[in-house]
């Protein structure tokens, strides 16, 4: 029988299903719901067949691992070769207590570090700031000066292990403060590996440690991938992240989309400052988020890698294969966790694990389960690094690539994903791009729908949360929450204060003198910046003199 | 109490950047029927106070993820006797141990919403004080 015939055949066979069994069936006994949908709107049918994807389109569309499009993976043994990163994002206190904790976690066997700043780190104010009163080393750990930084990663040869950053509006003075720890190592920049976040559009967006205004966040975010490019040739320049779009509310359809069109405006203002596609883009890395509809997750992976490498290909005539792979890291959904019954937290999260590593992640984050209550403690923290590890020694999922691909229902929802985040896409660009759409709270208002549609389904009943509004249960209150204690702050204003008296004040005042200049010109502010961090100016000092010559973002604000 | 809408002041006090839930409880309010201000991100407690005053809101509702609500929350109601405003009515909301909830309360926070509360409890809870 050809190919045609078996369809023709298998169109006749649906027909007599739906009209026979299906139908009597439900005539008997209604289904569960009116309509079934995924987390996107997506409807789901009763069953899938291959009447639902296009298999004459195999090799265009989905292809082989390492290969164009990449739908089936970046490379070609994916976790045959080695398993994804396993990296659990971390950091609270001061630099001491937050080195003792990844020394933990690397002795734990975790293969990589991911660094959690507090707050005022994050937008660029000294720990001894007004508005820092309260939130020193309360989400991450506070770094002030390169001193910080030195002890931060004390007896950890950074040679040996790849550092992701979650820093986006001063991550070029906390690059520069980790380049300058390595050379101090004895390492060269040129052997250092890992990433910095320096995504500012989603900080528009969605997650609100921004600075500046976008144009000059723009220009800073585009010097570090010039500087990279010549300079540090393995490090990940931005990670793109659709990870907040999505904790913020956002379908996955929306978070593939609003990504992408967030990494077409950095490759457009990078184009437009004079570098080549093929010169930047294999350092482009993206971060998104793993949420509870366990094959839609997959799907928008599997979406995202495809749709990514056709844009690359397709929109700005990449010619390097490199540049056309989406690596990403994965990081499990923080805000599916629940306060009520924390331990059925623990199989949320492996379930979200499950799907990263199914649609082919390059690392991953897997949430503690008491993390809607404090940040984590370490039995917790020793759960979740454990529940990745069940995933890649004892589940066999990852001994092939892509194991679900030619599932009926995958294979239709990664193409309705795509599709979806295509029309998104399209919209923006008739806006203007990813910054005109923020400007104009585009992006932002169809986030606060999709978020405040959930909630009124959760409040109708229509998506159960288990311990939420199903299943509940009376419970104690938890005990042994992690928490960071007061004094933090005092101790960390005092050692700021002393790398102040100890440093050589008019070294600082030269190096800021000549970074503003520098930023009222056109240079670029890499190396100006890390004169500055190397002579122990502070980030609140250094992000001062930008935020005098760049201004300060005021946001819309959008309910 | 007279006809007038009811007034409230949603605000996020500190450098924390979660405003999911800040925005959805707003909305749930406004589709209450209540009049809602939100302040967006980062605002210090004074200026929080200087808004409610300003708007004269009869509830301020407070957000914060960041864990640094013990700072923040009690300076608002602190400012708010300053400025003779205590008669206005602070709940709060965010990633708050219940450990925490006494000492909130004991400094003038009528109400902790944590994770999972459904808006209807929260729009049940000022109704039932504008009723009082």
């Amino acid at each position: 029988m050809s190919y045609e015939d078996m369809k023709k055949n298998l169109q006749d066979e649906m027909k007599k299903w739906e009209e026979g069994p299906l139908a009597k069936t439900l005539a008997r006994a209604p289904e569960r719901r009116e309509e079934f949908t995924t987390s996107s709107e997506m409807v789901v049918n009763p069953v899938y067949t291959p009447l639902d994807i296009e298999e004459e389109k195999y090799m265009d569309e989905l292809g082989l691992p390492g290969q164009y499009p990449y739908t089936r993976g970046v490379y070609p043994t994916m976790y045959r070769g080695r398993f994804w990163t396993m990296r659990q994002y971390a950091g609270m206190a001061d630099a001491a207590e937050s080195n003792k904790r990844y020394r933990y976690l690397l002795e734990q066997g975790q293969t990589g570090l991911s660094v959690a700043f507090d707050l005022p780190t994050q937008i660029g104010y000294d720990s001894n700031h007004s508005l820092s009163n309260g939130e020193v080393g309360k989400v991450g750990v506070a770094i002030d000066t390169l001193a910080d930084m030195e002890l931060l990663f004390d007896n950890i040869p950074l040679d040996k292990v790849s550092t992701s950053m979650t820093i986006n509006a001063p991550a070029a003075v906390l690059l520069a403060m980790y380049i300058a720890v390595a050379e101090k190592q004895g390492v060269s920049v040129e052997q250092i590996s890992g990433t910095i976040q320096n995504d500012v559009l989603k900080e528009y967006i969605a997650r609100g440690t921004y600075i500046y205004p976008p144009e000059q966040s723009m220009r800073l975010i585009t010097d570090i991938f010039e500087y990279c490019s010549q300079n540090v040739p393995k490090w990940n320049t931005i990670s793109i992240s659709g990870y907040h779009i999505r904790e913020a509310g956002s379908t996955a359809a929306q978070e593939v989309a609003f990504t992408l069109a967030d990494a077409i405006a950095y490759v457009e203002a990078a184009i437009e400052s004079g570098l080549e596609i093929d010169q930047f883009a294999s350092r482009l890395s993206f971060f998104f988020n793993s949420h509870l509809n366990f094959i839609e997750e997959i799907a928008k992976f599997r979406a995202a890698r495809r749709l990514w490498a056709k844009i690359v290909k397709e929109r700005f005539n990449a010619k390097k294969e490199n540049s056309m792979r989406l690596r990403f890291h994965t990081q499990t959904g923080g805000s599916t966790l629940t306060a009520q019954q924390p331990d059925n937290n623990i199989i949320r999260v492996t379930l979200q694990a499950l799907a990263a590593v199914l649609g082919g992640t390059q690392s991953l984050h897997t949430n503690s389960k008491d993390e809607a209550l404090a940040l984590p403690t370490e039995e917790s923290v020793r759960i979740a690094l454990r529940t990745q590890q069940i995933i890649a020694h004892e589940s066999g999922v990852a001994d092939t690539a892509d194991p679900f691909a030619g599932s009926y229902y995958l294979e239709a929802l990664t193409d309705q994903i795509e599709a979806e985040a295509i029309k998104y896409i399209e919209k923006i660009d008739d806006l203007g791009g990813a910054v005109k759409a923020i400007e104009h709270g585009y992006i932002q208002q169809e986030i606060a729908d999709s978020a405040y549609k959930y909630q009124m389904g959760v409040e109708s009943g229509d998506n159960i949360v288990v311990g939420v509004n199903k299943f509940e249960a009376e419970e104690e209150s938890p005990k042994n929450l992690l928490r960071i204690d007061d004094a933090v702050e005092t101790r960390q204003i005092d050692r700021l204060n002393k790398v102040k008296e100890e440093r050589d004040n008019e070294a600082v005042k030269k190096a800021l003198a000549e970074l503003k200049e520098a930023a009222e010109g056109t240079d670029n502010l890499m190396p100006y910046i890390l004169d500055a961090v190397k002579a122990y100016a502070t980030l609140g000092e250094i992000s001062d003199v930008m935020r005098d010559v760049f201004g300060e973002y005021k946001p819309a604000e959008i309910l | 109490m007279s006809e007038r809408k009811i007034r409230i002041l949603v605000a996020k006090p500190g450098l924390d950047g979660h405003d999911r839930g800040a925005k959805v409880v707003a909305r749930a309010l406004r589709d209450a029927g209540m009049e809602v201000i939100y302040t967006g991100l980062r605002q210090t407690p004074e200026q929080i106070v200087r808004a409610a005053v300003q708007e004269d809101v009869q509830f301020i509702g407070l957000s914060c993820l960041s864990g640094a609500h013990n700072h923040l929350f009690p300076k608002v109601t602190q400012l708010l006797k300053e400025n003779d405003a205590e008669d206005i009515i602070v709940f709060g909301g965010g990633v708050i141990p219940s450990d925490d909830i006494p000492f909130l309360k004991d400094n003038g926070i009528k109400e902790i919403f944590g994770p999972g509360t459904s808006t209807d409890r929260i729009i049940t809870f000022i109704n039932s004080l504008c009723n009082e």
